[in-house]
């Protein structure tokens, strides 16, 4: 064993707490779980198991954690030890085949989370610095900039400004005391900033007080694609730092899939205690002002669309009835794809898999399915996918794929069917 | 003290003792690994979670169900088939009041013997045939995986050999067969029949506490 090996393999034993303990226990071989993956769907390489993805992982346990491992190892029948010629063979099975989207927890028999103890896993790759070069680039820009594009405030200050000027509604900044703090995904500043006169317009229609903060705005969190607690804890602490200087009553999870469950679920755990605000996704508040009759619909959108479900929002998140919800009442013509809800596909660029340049020939591979299922809807002329690393996984698919489809973000779609205040008498 | 009297007895007792301390033990020692306390907000209930996690993955989904009908119908012709032929064959009922506890079961008639045992021969086979004939489970599969079909194979095979009990002697390879079953199972992935309902139920816990409606 090298020294690298040796940090990796102590941090596989380390996360092996009695969830994964059971998860490695239960496992019967029987290879269901590679009836929901897409990457071996899309390949038929029978590498791209998911359970077999983790077998240096179950290794270490069952060498040297596991009941009887002491008594199997006195009688030599303990498996041997993992090498770091396994783990760098394993590590694109790992990050490039793997989008966390526990589709195959679904199928499994024993009800295994293999996303989950696959996020375990990359603790001890991370540790020992096995990483793919596209996520270490990430994380020095992180670093850096604290965003994973190397988005500064300067940009999004400049992006704000654009918005403000296209809806005609005033963005506080840094406005303490408000009731939301929204915090957005690099690519959606970037890419898709029409995002922000979005929420401009709902929550001025709402009535609530909202602001972004000019040093805690990134919700992306790398350090949880990656595997690295301690980098995802940093990430974690500016915007709780933030947040709570500002005593904001909520922080807002954008359209994007991870940041959600980063912040939400793993985020208190993460920092060891409760924050002071409560995390809402957008998804979920859009859902609530809208049952509320404070952002009414108006005209509806007349094309025929559909929906994405982003994995760690629906499948992972729980957000399965809220987006539909919406989405009925902004669209007349909403028909889901096959398999849509909490079997759907990933867009195949979950996980770090995105901004990992290595794993664009899978990524393309993957997103076959999503086109399958898109070609199923008959005359379909736009797709929702409500998270902003999904959406630009789209756009690089549908042109690889060569189709002609709109794709819209959620908030977006409401805002722009929101009613007129004269529509409602408001 | 015969060959059959030693099966049956000292060694039956010995192979069960190792059975039941090792499943303990082996569950036991996956529960006091211990996790962390889940701090985040909570929206649903966890234990509710645990035990809908353990029912609902029971019943396969149909999206997953026709890509893996063959597994699904051999899985549970299996083991349902040799559930039904521990608990109600007449010489189990019998064996399992003269030596275990004294509890009324209905005994099978024999038809229903010979049925069972062949769907649970059927099942059984095709699971080891997919084991070794799909590229899938070759790549999974280890050493663990056959020694516990094949002991599973010959404890069933054995016991339909003693089914007429015309010989004292399969009577005996028989239990010889069970004793070894019963001292390998703990030490292997046999234990499946205990570890399932952890794995399922702390995926089910996780997902509870999301509020998430699996």
């Amino acid at each position: 064993m090298t020294a690298n090996s040796e940090i990796a393999v102590e941090k596989f034993l380390e996360h092996t707490d009695a969830e994964a303990a059971s998860f490695f226990e239960a496992c019967v071989h029987c290879g269901e779980c590679a009836e929901a993956c897409q990457f071996y769907l899309s390949t038929g390489d029978p590498k791209y198991t998911p359970t077999y993805k983790l077998r240096p992982m179950e290794r270490a346990y069952k060498r040297d954690k596991a009941p009887f491992s002491g008594l199997k190892k006195a009688l030599g029948l303990a498996p041997s030890p993992v090498t770091e010629e396994e783990l760098r063979e394993w590590e694109p099975l790992v990050y490039d085949s793997c989008n966390m989207c526990a589709r195959c927890t679904l199928v499994c028999p024993m009800g295994i989370d293999i996303a989950g103890t696959i996020r375990k896993m990359r603790e001890g790759y991370a540790a020992a610095g096995f990483v793919p070069e596209g996520l270490q680039r990430s994380a020095e820009f992180v670093k850096k900039t604290g965003s994973p594009m190397g988005v500064t405030a300067k940009a999004l200050k400049a992006q704000i400004k654009h918005q403000e000027d296209a809806v005609g509604i005033k963005i506080e900044i840094d406005k303490k005391g408000a009731d939301y703090m929204a915090i957005f995904s690099s690519m959606e500043i970037m890419g898709y900033p029409e995002v922000l006169g979005a929420y401009a317009k709902l929550f001025k229609r709402a009535g609530l007080t909202w602001t972004i903060s000019s040093v805690a705005y990134e919700a992306t969190n790398v350090g949880v694609q990656i595997g690295s607690a301690p980098m995802a804890k940093e990430i974690l602490q500016r915007v709780v730092d933030a947040a709570e200087a500002l005593e904001v009553k909520h922080v807002i999870s954008p359209e994007c899939g991870h940041a959600y469950g980063a912040i939400r679920w793993a985020g208190p755990n993460m920092m060891g205690r409760q924050f002071k605000f409560e995390v809402v996704h957008i998804i979920e508040l859009l859902d609530q002002l809208r049952r509320e009759g404070k952002i009414p619909v108006g005209k509806k959108d007349t094309r025929r669309m559909t929906l994405h479900d982003p994995c760690q929002i629906i499948r992972r998140g729980g957000l399965l009835k809220e987006p539909r919800s919406l989405l009925n009442d902004s669209c007349a013509n909403f028909t889901e794809m096959k398999g849509a809800g909490i079997t759907n596909f990933c867009c195949g660029g979950g996980g770090g898999v995105s901004a990992n340049p290595r794993a664009e020939e899978l990524k393309t591979a993957a997103f076959s399915r999503k086109v399958e299922q898109l070609n199923g809807v008959q005359d379909l002329e736009a797709v929702v996918v409500p998270c902003g690393n999904c959406r630009a996984v789209f756009e690089d698919g549908l042109d690889e794929y060569d189709l002609d489809l709109e794709i819209i973000g959620l908030s977006e779609l409401v805002a722009e069917t929101l009613a007129e205040e004269d529509e409602t008498g408001a | 003290m015969s060959f059959l009297e030693f099966v049956e007895g000292p060694l039956f007792l010995v192979a069960s003792a190792i059975f039941l301390l090792g499943v303990v033990w082996r569950v036991g020692g996956i529960i006091l690994i211990g996790r962390k306390k889940d701090i985040s907000p909570p929206k649903g209930s966890a234990a509710m979670g645990f035990l809908k996690g353990n029912l609902r993955h029971f019943i396969p989904r149909g999206i997953f169900a026709k890509r893996t009908a063959l597994h699904l119908i051999a899985g549970y012709g299996f083991h349902l088939a040799l559930l039904v032929l521990v608990l109600f064959a007449a010489p189990h009922i019998a064996f399992i009041q003269d030596r275990l506890v004294n509890v009324n079961l209905p005994e099978m008639p024999r038809w229903g013997f010979i049925l069972t045992a062949e769907i649970s021969f059927a099942g059984l086979i095709m699971l080891w045939v997919r084991r070794i004939s799909d590229p899938v489970m070759r790549l999974i599969s280890d050493w663990d995986d056959h020694i516990g079909s094949w002991l599973t194979f010959l404890v069933m095979l054995t016991g339909c050999l003693a089914l007429q009990e015309s010989h004292g002697f399969l009577r005996a390879q028989h239990m010889l067969v069970v004793d070894v079953w019963l001292i390998y199972f703990p030490f292997s992935r046999l234990m499946h029949a205990f570890t399932f309902f952890l794995s399922r139920g702390n995926s089910g816990a996780t997902y509870g506490r999301k509020g998430i409606n699996l």
